[in-house]
């Protein structure tokens, strides 16, 4: 099902069914595509889904579903919108669910339920799926009565995207979908959004930190995914520019500071570049942005930045000294503490600071994978490399969970904001085909990419069959390595090799998408990377690559979890040159 | 230590559940919990007792405003208030050795509530130690105490915060509020 005649006026007050009621408010919330998979507990609302300007999208699996409406949101700072049965369809979402909530996701997830008489009978594909998500969402409602739809459902889109954002789920009875009640979209309002009442950023505090900031030697800003939430990007920016101060940044908050910035040193924490780590370590301000002292970033409380002061801009009061003691703390949202913050920060100069950083990259580009000769082997630093190459830095990438995640995030340089969809907080394998299918519906004009590992891939690859059906033009790119790699890694670096149950036997995917009638090609050596990459750029249609890389590569640097930010596990001096089975 | 706190949350179901759970999440045990309806319609009141580390307060109160369900906390830990349980306890008690209790009750300024052949019930009001206070002695009794049910503590500010309430409920407030905001970061270079 497609576009519906769009002669629906979302603000006329009639008697609708529930259902009918249901897509309304959604149109009215502005909401054009969904993603979902029907049954009988969602059946009314699917009956009346054709009288609405709505598009479904029908996944293959609801998790994928949930991680299409996380997608869509994460590409277009919208709210996604998912919908699934009852029972096991709703159970199916919980994955997808957890994945927004731990990035701060705004997302609607619309449930089907058994009907309200029956509720608590353990009845037919009855699941109590506001409990089951209960810790998953940032809030969810159990809906049994027509009237109660429109309210509902306009709360879960301001509860979704206010403050910090999070996941909605509204969970809404069968009897509820068919019986009638008057709509009146405007009457639905909910109360006024009154902001957390710990936000606090007094001009004391403002005062205090800009003097710590003016004072600073060796200052960092931390660049965290709440620089997208809040749009903060130029105030970051002039941050960063007026005061001359490094900027480190974390997996989330990749592309909302230009990676191609010279203020811009890449990534931190247990992949992320030495110097990065280093900077952090030895400086004598921390500005954290936006940014949550995640376990991944700060290795080990004790050990972290012990020579710096703290300042935290964060809107979640409940982050403050959750993992890091800070000093000062401005709790608020981030463009707009940064933007009373600015006026009283006249500019200085951090040359000394940023020649020593410089200094410390030290043999860092000669340790570089890219720099290495070809030696007719593909490693998977290559693929990132030129793939960001070729796609000029511009592509959506959306990526899965595992090694081909790190050096995704090492090598295409993202200069853009939300042009890196991945799942940070939950790591969730099977993320990035559904996601960037949803990338995709949020920015159809847009080249996306999905680059996934070969096991994380196979966990939602039904989406395929989406795809297809969608008609829509996704580039994939399978990073082939045989096993689970980033598990293998850690099994080679703590386990002695022991790769128990990591060796991974999978499909032939370019067999397999062609199945699904989409062109694929495989990719093993360097010199074919390009060629083949622009094929599947000027392919009109979805293209898979699968690209068979060096089996035993590992992510460097490394900090072993546990471990202090400086007691990194450097890249090797020379690669270690293992054999592949192409070469027999 | 043991930290107390005050909720106001909308009257409805399943907020016990969405506060408990909070609880449950931070692995925090709940040493008591007691709720009631509130001065304001549509609105319990709620009394949290729950033993935690020292710098727990802020992160439990900031995540308890989190809930939509919430729309007030107060952290009232080492602040002046009074606080009060109820508790009704049942002693085996014959007509030989009644009249011990009758005197322990008028000491402890119990009452005595119900009276059957061979028990009595005590009710008794006060701080958590009063309260054990008189089960302490009445174990050291031959009157076996044969139940115990407790409230759990109920707590209330001392003097005029009441203001603060009212202001996060939207109603119009006399007395300007004081700013508990101010101490919240326990920040070693933050003099506030
Ligand atoms: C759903 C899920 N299950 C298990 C894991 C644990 N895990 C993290 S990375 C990884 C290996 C991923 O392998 P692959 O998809 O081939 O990517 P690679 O690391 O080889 O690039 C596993 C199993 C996870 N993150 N998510
Ligand atoms: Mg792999």
């Amino acid at each position: 099902m497609t576009h519906g005649e769009s002669d629906f006026h979302p603000h006329t007050l009639t008697r609708l069914t529930g259902a009918e009621i249901l897509w309304a408010t959604l149109v009215g919330e502005g909401v054009t595509e969904v993603f979902g998979y029907p049954g009988g507990a969602i059946l009314p609302a699917y009956d009346a889904l054709r009288k609405f300007p709505i598009r479904h999208i029908l996944v293959r699996h609801e998790q994928g579903a949930a991680h299409m409406a996380d997608g869509y949101a994460r590409a277009s700072g919208k709210v996604g919108v998912a919908v699934a049965t009852s029972g096991p369809g709703a159970t199916n979402l919980v994955t997808g669910i957890a994945t927004a909530m731990m990035d701060s996701i705004p997302m609607v997830c619309i449930t089907g339920q058994v009907a309200s008489k029956v509720l608590g009978t353990d009845a037919f594909q009855e699941i109590d799926i506001t409990g089951i998500t209960l810790p998953v969402t940032k809030h969810n409602f159990l809906v049994s009565r027509a009237e109660e739809i429109a309210p509902a459902i306009r709360a879960a889109f301001q509860i979704a995207q206010s403050g910090r954002p999070g996941p909605v789920l509204v969970d809404i009875t069968k009897d509820a979908q068919q019986a009638t009640a008057i709509f009146d979209f405007a009457a639905a309002r909910p109360r006024p959004y009154t902001p957390h009442p710990m936000l606090h950023c007094t001009d004391q505090r403002l005062h205090q930190a800009a003097e710590m900031i003016r004072k600073a030697e060796r200052p960092v800003i931390l660049a965290g995914h709440g620089i997208l939430q809040s749009r903060a990007g130029e105030q970051i920016r002039s941050l960063a520019e007026r005061m001359q101060i490094p900027v480190g940044m974390t997996l989330l908050g990749l592309g909302a500071f230009p990676a191609s910035h010279s203020l811009n040193m890449g990534m931190m924490g247990m992949h992320g570049e030495s110097w990065v780590n280093q900077a952090i370590q030895e400086a004598d301000l921390l500005i954290a942005c936006g940014m949550r002292f995640d376990d991944r970033v700060i290795g080990t409380p004790v050990t972290y930045a012990t020579k710096a002061k703290k300042i935290h801009i964060e809107i979640d009061p409940a982050e403050i000294n959750k993992n890091i003691p800070v000093d000062v703390a401005l709790v608020g949202d981030l463009r707009e503490v940064l933007e009373q913050l600015l006026p009283l920060l006249p500019g200085r100069d951090g040359s000394a600071w940023l020649r020593l950083i410089e200094e410390s990259k030290g043999s860092a580009a000669v340790r570089d994978i890219r720099n290495l000769p070809d030696s007719g082997h593909l490693y998977a630093a290559h693929v990132m490399h030129d793939l960001w190459r070729i796609t000029e830095g511009r592509a959506i990438v959306a990526t899965d969970v595992g090694q081909h995640q790190m050096w995704e995030a090492q090598y295409y340089h993202h200069d853009h904001p939300r042009t890196l969809i991945t799942s940070g907080g939950l790591g969730t394998m099977g993320f990035a085909l559904p996601a960037g299918i949803g990338a995709k519906f949020a920015c159809p004009d847009r080249e996306v990419w999905v680059i996934a590992g070969d096991g994380g891939f196979q966990m939602t690859a039904c989406e395929l069959a989406t795809i297809a059906q969608e008609k829509l033009k996704i580039n994939i790119a399978i990073i082939n390595n045989g096993y689970l790699g980033m598990v293998r890694q850690w099994q080679e670096f703590f386990y002695e090799r022991n790769y128990q149950s990591t060796p991974l036997v999978s499909p032939d995917f370019v067999k397999l998408a062609d199945a699904h009638g989409i062109r694929g090609a495989a990719v093993h050596t360097r010199a074919d990377v390009e060629r083949v990459v622009n094929e599947a750029r000027q392919h009109d249609g979805p293209f898979l690559i699968n690209f068979l890389v060096e089996q035993e590569d590992s992510v460097y640097p490394m900090i072993p979890a546990g471990s202090a930010l400086h007691e990194m596990i450097r890249r090797p001096d020379q690669n270690p040159l293992i054999e592949t089975p192409q070469d027999h | 230590m043991l930290h107390t706190f005050v909720a106001y949350v909308e009257d409805k179901p399943g907020v016990l559940t969405r506060v408990a759970s909070l609880f449950r999440r931070l692995n925090i045990n709940i040493i008591s919990l007691t709720v009631g309806r509130s001065e304001r319609s549509g609105y319990s009141r709620m009394t949290i007792v729950a033993d935690a580390s020292d710098q727990a307060g802020h992160r439990i109160r900031a995540s308890l405003y989190k809930l939509e369900d919430v729309a007030e906390v107060d952290d009232i830990s080492g602040i002046s208030a009074v606080t009060r349980e109820l508790a009704l306890i049942k002693v085996a008690a014959n007509a030989e050795n009644r009249s011990g209790v009758f005197e322990l009750a008028e000491v402890f300024r119990a009452r005595i509530v119900d009276l059957a052949p061979e028990s009595m019930m005590i009710e008794i009001t006060g701080v958590e130690s009063k309260i054990e206070g008189l089960i302490q002695v009445l174990n050291e009794r031959e009157n076996r105490v044969l139940e115990v049910c407790r409230s759990g503590k109920m707590t209330m500010r001392r003097g005029h915060h009441t203001s603060r309430v009212l202001r996060a409920m939207g109603l119009s407030t006399e007395a300007p509020a004081r700013d508990d905001e101010a101490s919240e970061f326990h920040s070693p270079v933050d003099p506030e």
